[in-house]
């Protein structure tokens, strides 16, 4: 499957969504560091990979996908809701990334240059998170030509 | 004064990996950047300044049971919202019991 980048987004997103993503951003953050102050960073830490903003993008994506079906005259609820399922697939994958980011600047922190290590953490984060996704689509992609080839055939149902 | 600057630099990186995120297609592949270590990267920072190295190291350690966490939450958001179809705000608002849950486990079994 291949990655697209869709510029016109940036003018579809109303203000009002950005500025809801920048305020449960900035909220989130603020409370992790009054939680770490108040009950230690063993406790804190665990908010460093708090689900700030998926309940927010996880909605807006919904109502965007349901408007974009109702504008074709279709109800889009269920398209919607399928949409956000299937970018939650894709948060659960990120989250593989974001575990390698927490252990290397765990590992690493201490001994080396601080703005380095946050440096290589994004980057292993990103390149953790897209291999997932790349091995997962490829599985993906042999299991729906395996069945095709079935189809064909004739031993399976229509894939 | 600091909280404050640190609920500005959050929402500042957190809005632009939200945007990122929305720039890309498949959708899938777009969700990759719901798990952006967005909250991370405009903490650690703070917390390097002002309590050192060896501290922000014990953050990032807890921060490995936070990332399984979010793991078991985005995973059963996924199966749910495939499933039954339910609202996207119900399920991932209800569904952060579930991060809760997960990280205070991994708290109680390998971090305290």
């Amino acid at each position: 499957m291949k990655i697209h980048l869709d510029l016109a987004a940036v003018r579809r997103t109303k203000s009002c969504e950005y500025a809801i993503r920048f305020l449960f951003g900035g909220l989130i953050t603020a409370i992790t560091g009054i939680i770490a102050k108040k009950l230690g960073p063993q406790v804190g830490g665990l908010f460093l990979a708090f689900p700030a903003i998926f309940p927010a993008a996880a909605t807006l994506l919904e109502k965007n996908e349901k408007r974009k079906k109702q504008r074709k005259g279709l109800h889009g609820a269920r398209r919607g809701r399928l949409a956000a399922g299937v970018d939650a697939a894709g948060t659960a994958m990120g989250t593989v990334g974001l575990l390698a980011f927490a252990l290397l600047v765990w590992k690493w922190l201490p001994d080396h240059s601080s703005w380095a290590v946050l440096g290589a953490a994004t980057l292993a984060w990103i390149v953790v998170a897209i291999s997932v996704w790349a091995s997962i689509e490829a599985v993906r992609n042999r299991q729906r030509s395996h069945r095709c080839r079935e189809f064909a055939r004739g031993t399976a149902r229509r894939p | 004064m600091e909280i404050l600057f640190r609920a500005l630099i959050g929402g500042v990186v957190v809005s632009a990996f939200a945007l990122l995120g929305e720039l890309f297609k498949p959708k899938r592949f777009a969700g990759l950047f719901g798990a952006a270590p967005s909250i991370a990267l405009a903490s650690l920072g703070f917390v390097i300044a002002s309590n050192g190295k060896s501290y922000a190291a014990l953050e990032a350690r807890s921060m490995v049971g936070g990332a399984v966490a979010f793991f078991v939450y985005a995973y059963c958001v996924c199966v749910i919202m495939m499933k039954y179809k339910t609202s996207a705000l119900l399920t991932s608002s209800a569904l952060i019991s579930v991060w809760a849950a997960a990280a205070f486990g991994v708290w109680l079994l390998w971090l305290r």
